[in-house]
């Protein structure tokens, strides 16, 4: 099928399972073209459609970046959510300050998405001047989300300082995973902080 | 589904604020936002515990349809609350007309695990499958058989099995798996875990939803894998995986962490 058949076939799809197959097709083409349908994807409040989308803009990586981040604002929550985790897992310095912001969402599913993305930025893509500042912005970031009201993004920082501390030895990473480790509350968020020790 | 949580926009009360507002009669608004304010911040002060007991037998805060909203937050509450003192008044809700206190009130029974709740929680399934129909007219059944049957599960009433098991073949498919979810946790048998692992695959993803937070409950571990893989929102299906490990981390010596609870986080993490 050509890439405008794929694109067709999502647009025409007649239940929410249909949509899924095709968005999952117009992934598995792996084209540039396919991205604002793929974008577009994210706002279906389909979340096996949404899966599917996330997937192909990840794989297509670099390409998806300033198109995602471009739309970003036009989103609803349910979009952004998605778009973010995209982001996230693409890892491109280019998302550093939206994951910073989006870490302070009112919604926890962003913040969940944009911790854990911190942690896992491609930093050689950056100019080795540049480096520094936004590793430490990043850290900064995560150090606070420590603290946040909802385990699991708790649980995402951790795992983002865990790989951010495997990059660099930063200040402060290894006490707070203790402090975690040790005293937070819930026994989930405690065992991943015990295991980003071992 | 949004299960996102915003307490920010709450307006802020004190206790005593909380337990006046419930108190007067005046504006139902407040008094509804109290009861749910009190369970929020489990206040356990006694006189918050016997001003939400008073509000179960509230009759001024009524809804068009002559339900008793006000009761219904106040058990949710009173669930929350794990007071003992709660137990009798709760198991008295049971008998209310109002679905919806009825339903709420089994939750907050199998919240607060006492047996006392046994007896009255099987009497709502009386009349097995044939007589769990829907109310002509509304979106439930006569009874709240869902609650009921995964309160009975949660209590540990072994005594209920021979009742719980025909409803695995019940017509609504959340009463199925409450029933699975329920027989589970009475008998350990897989077969009943492994009924909401084949659940997980389901066309609806409102079933499937339902399965994976009945599966994060029982703690089944079997079912981690399929979790991941389940099409629906990563939220959920962290909140389940979550489930299952603290059930596995409990079970063993010092909430010791094993290869199988590396396994499982390393499934958490790839959701995140």
């Amino acid at each position: 099928m050509t890439t405008e058949a794929l694109i067709a076939a999502v647009d025409s799809a007649d239940s929410p399972a249909a949509l899924v197959e095709a968005v999952a097709a117009l992934s598995a083409a792996r084209t540039e073209a396919a991205i604002p349908t793929l974008i577009r994807v994210l706002g279906f409040n389909n979340p096996g459609a949404a899966v599917a989308a996330v997937r192909g803009l990840v794989q297509l990586g670099d390409v998806a970046v300033m198109p995602l981040l471009d739309r970003l604002d036009g989103y609803n929550y349910g979009a952004r959510a998605w778009a973010i985790r995209a982001l996230a897992e693409i890892g491109d310095p280019r998302s550093l300050e939206v994951l910073v912001a989006a870490a302070a969402d009112f919604s926890l599913s962003v913040r969940r998405a944009a911790v854990r993305g911190l942690g896992f930025i491609e930093w050689d893509k950056l100019p080795p001047e540049a480096m520094a500042a936004a590793k430490g912005r990043s850290r900064q970031t995560l150090l606070a989300a420590c603290d946040d009201p909802e385990w699991v993004v708790r649980y995402a920082a951790i795992v983002a300082l865990e790989k951010l501390g495997k990059d660099v030895t930063l200040d402060g990473i290894r006490s707070r995973l203790e402090t975690l480790a040790t005293t937070d509350d819930t026994l989930a968020v405690r065992a991943r902080a015990q295991v980003a020790l071992d | 589904m949004n299960r996102d949580t915003d307490f920010s926009s709450a307006p802020s009360l004190t206790i005593d604020r909380a337990i006046a507002n419930l108190q007067q009669t005046e504006d139902t608004g407040d008094r509804y936002y109290a009861a749910w304010w009190l369970g929020r911040f489990r206040v356990r002060d006694r006189a918050a515990i016997e001003a939400l007991i008073a509000a179960l037998e509230d009759t001024t805060d009524r809804s068009p349809d002559g339900g008793y909203p006000l009761r219904r937050n106040a058990a949710k509450a009173l669930g929350k609350l794990g007071d003992r003192a709660a137990v009798s008044p709760l198991i008295e809700c049971l008998h209310c007309d109002d679905y919806y206190v009825r339903e709420s009130a089994a939750q907050a029974l199998e919240q607060l695990g006492d047996r006392a709740a046994i007896s009255p929680l099987l009497r709502l399934l009386e009349g097995g499958v044939e007589a769990a129909v829907r109310v002509p007219g509304k979106p439930y059944l006569v009874q709240p058989y869902e609650a009921a049957i995964e309160a009975l599960g949660t209590i540990g009433a072994t005594e209920a099995i021979t009742e719980i098991e025909p409803f695995l073949a019940h017509s609504v498919e959340k009463v199925q798996y409450a029933a699975a979810r329920a027989l589970f946790q009475l008998t350990g048998k897989v077969e009943y875990g492994d009924r909401l692992v084949a659940a997980l695959t389901g066309p609806k993803l409102q079933s499937r939803r339902a399965a994976l937070l009945d599966l994060g409950a029982i703690g089944y571990e079997g079912a981690a894998e399929a979790i991941a893989k389940t099409f629906a929102e990563n939220s959920l299906k962290l909140i389940s995986l979550k489930g299952i490990l603290e059930a596995h981390l409990e079970r063993n010596d010092n909430a010791q962490i094993d290869d199988r609870a590396v396994e499982m986080m390393a499934l958490m993490d790839s959701l995140l």
